[in-house]
């Protein structure tokens, strides 16, 4: 690994959002109006505290699992990642690059909704702050992981964009914000044992129930940690300098 | 992070017997094969690049042009036979600096300005930041420097494709028809340029699927269905063949071709 041509990387893809206002603009805006919505759905109610939290999570997995998707794919059909890989550049400085640039956009998405979320919109968390973003940013890079990884297994945007529902989707069913996973069927709740995105919100949710960060808090993000490792050993060796 | 070196030995051996026996050659291409969907789209090809040369490798479109020079930057898998670049197994670590690779479609981020784009190339060659304006000049794109990509047109495009491989000074140069669609002037200025480099001690390999490019260049490859038909100059492949053009030469080749296979 070279720190040169990591953060060029990770200067390069932050330049690429930078252009594109709109989808800049997407990507912070978008998660406060559903946030606010859901607020608006639940006023009146406890539902949105217990909501709230875990979906400050949920929101740059999936962004951040589309964009990475959609990437990746493009410069692999562009051709940028050939010419890339017959450079001196090391995977690894192209994942890290990557994941330095996606992780500050999450950074930014996160505090401006929890911001929004704690303030406007009254949700209770009584876990620290900084907490609840490390939890998004970890997140953020699962989900930019896991799309890294998939992204492989696509031809074309049009799969690239339906890998969501697919990978996402299952994983949001089944990681305990709809029925509490302890009293799923036991297959499901087998299921949604091995997804990592039931362990961010396991994270999360801690942040709403007790004061201070619980033990469990840290285990559930060791998986997550664990799971962002494994997708991007997984998503490194798609990356092949040498193809048919 | 050297994932691949483990996959390209280094026969010591062979590689001071290729150097001793091709002292003027930076590539040299003995028996490759490459099979493409179950077909071979090179078979049995060999063929050597002189040192300081422009070659052009010339023969219609899906000869299988761009799988040799595919080949020849390593980026290609390949059934059988040997590549060799500066005495280097094709795709080793140490070539990675010292080989520039255009594609055919543009390979560089529609989304960054020209500017932006040459940078980051820059950055990864380690190459000095000074290189992006001379790059940027010796295509000829200094009025376009910070424009989007996406919004140039095809020709500007692949200029820019062209001044990042130019990036860090390459010793070889591999450029996949970098002149296609380009206006005759602009032509003219970049075949002009590629002799320069190679005056300069670069070796350029360059492929065109236009016969009349062929003047432009020192030594010629004249190649058609995976397989090289001619390895000469362009006065040899005249005077040798007694046609008056590389077009008529080639058609005179393939008849030959056929008839001792017939």
């Amino acid at each position: 690994m070279n720190p040169a041509v990591t953060l060029a990387t990770a200067r390069r893809v932050l330049g690429q959002l930078r252009h594109d206002h709109r989808t800049l603009a997407m990507l912070i805006v978008v998660p406060c109006v559903l946030l606010s919505l859901l607020a608006w759905i639940f006023d009146g109610t406890r539902t949105f505290d217990s909501l709230g939290a875990p979906l400050l999570g949920i929101f740059p997995f999936v962004v951040m699992f589309l964009v990475t998707s959609v990437a990746t794919l493009r410069e692999r059909t562009s051709g940028t990642l050939e010419r890339l890989l017959t450079m001196p550049i090391g995977k690894l400085d192209l994942l890290v690059g990557y994941a330095l640039a996606f992780g500050l956009v999450a950074v930014v998405q996160a505090t401006v909704a929890a911001l929004l979320a704690v303030t406007l919109l009254g949700l209770d968390i009584t876990g620290p702050f900084w907490f609840l973003l490390l939890v998004a940013v970890l997140d953020a890079l699962l989900g930019m992981a896991l799309g890294l990884f998939v992204s492989a297994f696509a031809a074309t945007e049009f799969q690239a964009v339906q890998f969501m529902p697919a990978f996402v989707l299952p994983q949001f069913l089944l990681c305990g914000l709809l029925v509490p996973r302890d009293r799923m069927d036991d297959v499901l709740r087998a299921i949604s044992d091995v997804l990592p995105l039931s362990y961010a919100v396991d994270a999360m949710r801690d942040l709403s129930t007790s004061e201070g960060i619980a033990a469990e808090a840290w285990g559930d993000l060791s998986v997550v940690g664990a799971a962002i490792v494994l997708a991007l050993g997984l998503g490194a060796a798609t990356l092949r300098r040498r193809t048919p | 992070m050297g994932v691949d070196a483990g996959s390209h030995p280094v026969h010591i051996h062979q590689m001071m017997n290729n150097e001793a026996t091709h002292p003027d050659a930076a590539v040299v291409v003995a028996g490759l094969k490459v099979v493409r969907g179950g077909r071979a789209v090179l078979d049995d090809v060999s063929l050597e690049v002189t040192r300081g040369t422009v070659t052009g490798l010339l023969g219609p479109s899906g000869c299988g042009k761009s799988t040799l020079m595919r080949s020849i930057v390593g980026v290609q898998i390949v059934e059988g036979g040997t590549v060799e670049v500066l005495g280097q197994p094709a795709g080793a670590k140490a070539l990675r600096r010292s080989v520039g690779y255009v594609t055919q479609a543009p390979s560089v981020y529609a989304d960054l300005t020209v500017r932006e784009n040459l940078r980051y190339f820059a950055a990864v060659l380690g190459a000095p930041a000074s290189d992006v304006d001379r790059v940027v000049d010796e295509v000829g794109l200094g009025s376009h420097i910070d424009v989007v990509t996406g919004r140039l047109s095809g020709g500007q495009a692949a200029r820019v494709s062209l001044a990042a491989a130019l990036l860090g000074n390459p010793e070889v140069l591999v450029l996949d028809e970098p002149t296609v669609g380009l206006d005759p002037v602009l032509r003219r200025d970049l075949w002009k340029l590629f002799a320069h480099l190679a005056d300069n001690g670069s070796t350029l390999l360059v492929s065109s699927h236009v016969m009349d490019e062929a003047t432009r260049c020192g030594r010629l490859l004249l190649m058609r269905d995976g397989r090289i038909l001619a390895d000469d100059s362009p006065e040899g492949l005249l005077e040798r063949t007694g046609a008056p053009d590389v077009e008529t030469a080639f058609l005179q080749l393939v008849e030959q071709a056929e008839r001792s296979a017939a």
